[in-house]
């Protein structure tokens, strides 16, 4: 039970998680594995072979009929109708204020739409969308626990998924879906996810993930194919320099703010937290997210004070040990424009102690092409 | 797994072990195993005076911040310096190369407020 009464949510992988021994703890509202053998062994495998992922407690909307496009071009500010068949594309919802509501991604595929969701906002956008929709044109369906999503990710994700699936995986572009079968079930493959490296996401029914899960690991192993759970993948997305909802994007950091101006197409001539935007961009004068690396051993963790020549000028939004950033320790902070800029010397308060940190360009850590 | 038998232990997962007047601290096995990969260990300074229960230092895991308390009042006589290269020592060695810090131990009838090998035991599994 959680602190509010209500029990935990599992999803369709549950079983596995708990036969190969993950620790699972309490996320938005579902049971989930947080590591397996190990965060930094996890990290590892994804970053030089591939890891496997359940995130079947993502939120999933799927958004049918002629409208769709066009009305989520209001409530967001990525281009939607201008997206390609089977294309993916990233996204953010913004309020009034121009904060974040939640970062999303949209797959257009044959006839429909999907958009899937951070778990943690799932109740909040299914809100958010149904006060918002048309009387008619969209058509709403809830998914959100009712189809697993498995996420394979890593520079031998390609090789791995291949005999399972049908599509040539090679000849897929990055950010693009298609309809097709994993291992006979059929499912969205999608060339998306959240750790910087290479790698598919698959949805498919509840009843079908466990025996898909078991077959890459049984047939991927011996390759270094291994479970990953979400220590392991926040570690990834935080060297990748990707925001996650709650810590580099809130309610109160808006996408400019948040370094995700390339997502904003301030070309479309209207859409919810427009105007707030626009005069953000106009004034440049806002705290900004900003990447660290400190000097010495101790972590930043969220909510350290961070301060520049003496005064205090930010907070740690996210913070790691990041193996791929040279074992150094990394982190975002929200931080006045004056001190913000790369090469910026800073201090980080950590129990009282003041540590050196020096100001990054964001992402710490990219692929080998 | 079974505690070794020469230690006495905390209900906050500390072990020691007493030998004359001289405290070696660290942490058990199964603490270490529920912080996960260690990152970062704080530990107290040379010549500092802390009390049973107390406040001595943090170790940090890739998730999490724990505090690190003495099982034992004493004043500190000796640190792992080794730790700052290698915090994953506490991992591999918890009770070998992964020890904290040493005491020199000023009330030594407070191990009446410890565990036992097998009592930990029972205690840890709840």
């Amino acid at each position: 039970m959680t602190a509010s009464g209500q029990a935990l949510r599992r999803t369709a992988l549950y079983e596995e998680h708990a036969r190969l021994g993950a620790r699972l703890v309490p996320y938005a509202g579902f049971e989930m594995p947080v590591q397996y053998a190990g965060i930094l062994q996890e990290h590892d495998a994804v970053r030089r072979r591939a890891g496997l992922f359940d995130l079947s407690h993502m939120g999933q909307f799927e958004l049918t009929g002629e409208r769709v496009a066009e009305w989520a071009d209001t409530l967001t500010i990525n281009a939607v109708a201008t997206m390609k068949p089977l294309q993916a594309r990233y996204n953010i919802f913004c309020n009034e204020r121009g904060g974040a509501h939640d970062d999303t991604i949209f797959y257009r595929l044959e006839g429909r739409w999907m958009l899937v969701v951070n778990a943690s906002n799932a109740d909040k956008m299914w809100a958010h969308l149904n006060a918002h929709a048309p009387a008619q044109g969209v058509r709403l369906e809830n998914r959100h626990g009712a189809r697993a999503l498995i996420a394979i990710q890593g520079p031998k994700s390609v090789a791995m998924l291949q005999p399972h699936v049908g599509v040539n995986l090679a000849a897929m572009k990055y950010y693009f879906c298609v309809e097709d079968r994993v291992d006979g079930v059929p499912a969205i493959v999608a060339r998306t996810g959240y750790t910087g490296e290479d790698g598919f996401e698959l949805f498919v029914d509840n009843d079908r993930a466990p025996g898909i899960w078991k077959a890459l690991l049984r047939d991927h192993a011996g390759e270094g194919l291994e479970p990953c759970g979400l220590g392991a993948r926040d570690v990834l997305r935080l060297e990748a320099g990707m925001p996650l909802f709650g810590h580099e994007l809130t309610e109160d950091i808006t996408p400019v703010q948040a370094g995700q101006t390339w997502a904003l197409k301030m070309s479309k001539p209207q859409f919810l937290g427009r105007e707030a935007l626009a005069a953000q961009l106009a004034s440049g004068d806002f705290s900004r997210i900003a990447g660290l690396i400190m000097d010495g051993r101790a972590p930043a963790r969220e909510g350290y004070a961070v301060w520049f020549q003496g005064r205090a000028a930010g907070e740690i939004r996210s913070g790691s040990r990041a193996p791929s950033v040279g074992n150094k320790n990394v982190a975002t902070a929200l931080l006045a424009p004056e001190a913000a800029t790369i090469g910026t010397a800073l201090e980080v308060e950590i129990r009282g102690a003041m540590h050196p940190a020096t100001v990054v360009p964001l992402p710490f850590y990219k692929r080998p092409q | 797994m079974a505690q070794p038998e020469n230690l006495l232990y905390s209900k906050e997962h500390e072990w020691v072990k007493i030998d004359g007047d001289t405290a070696t601290i660290g942490i058990t096995e199964h603490a270490q195993n529920s912080l996960g990969d260690i990152v970062y260990v704080e530990l107290p300074k040379v010549g500092a005076k802390i009390d049973q229960f107390g406040t001595a230092g943090v170790i940090e895991s890739v998730k999490a911040v724990s505090d690190l308390f003495t099982p034992i009042s004493g004043e500190v006589l000796e640190i792992n310096g080794a730790l700052a290269d290698d915090p994953a020592a506490v991992n591999k060695e918890p009770y070998d190369g992964g020890w904290l810090f040493k005491l020199r131990v000023s009330n030594p009838a407070e191990t009446a407020k410890l565990l036992g090998a097998a009592d930990y035991e029972k205690f840890a599994a709840e």
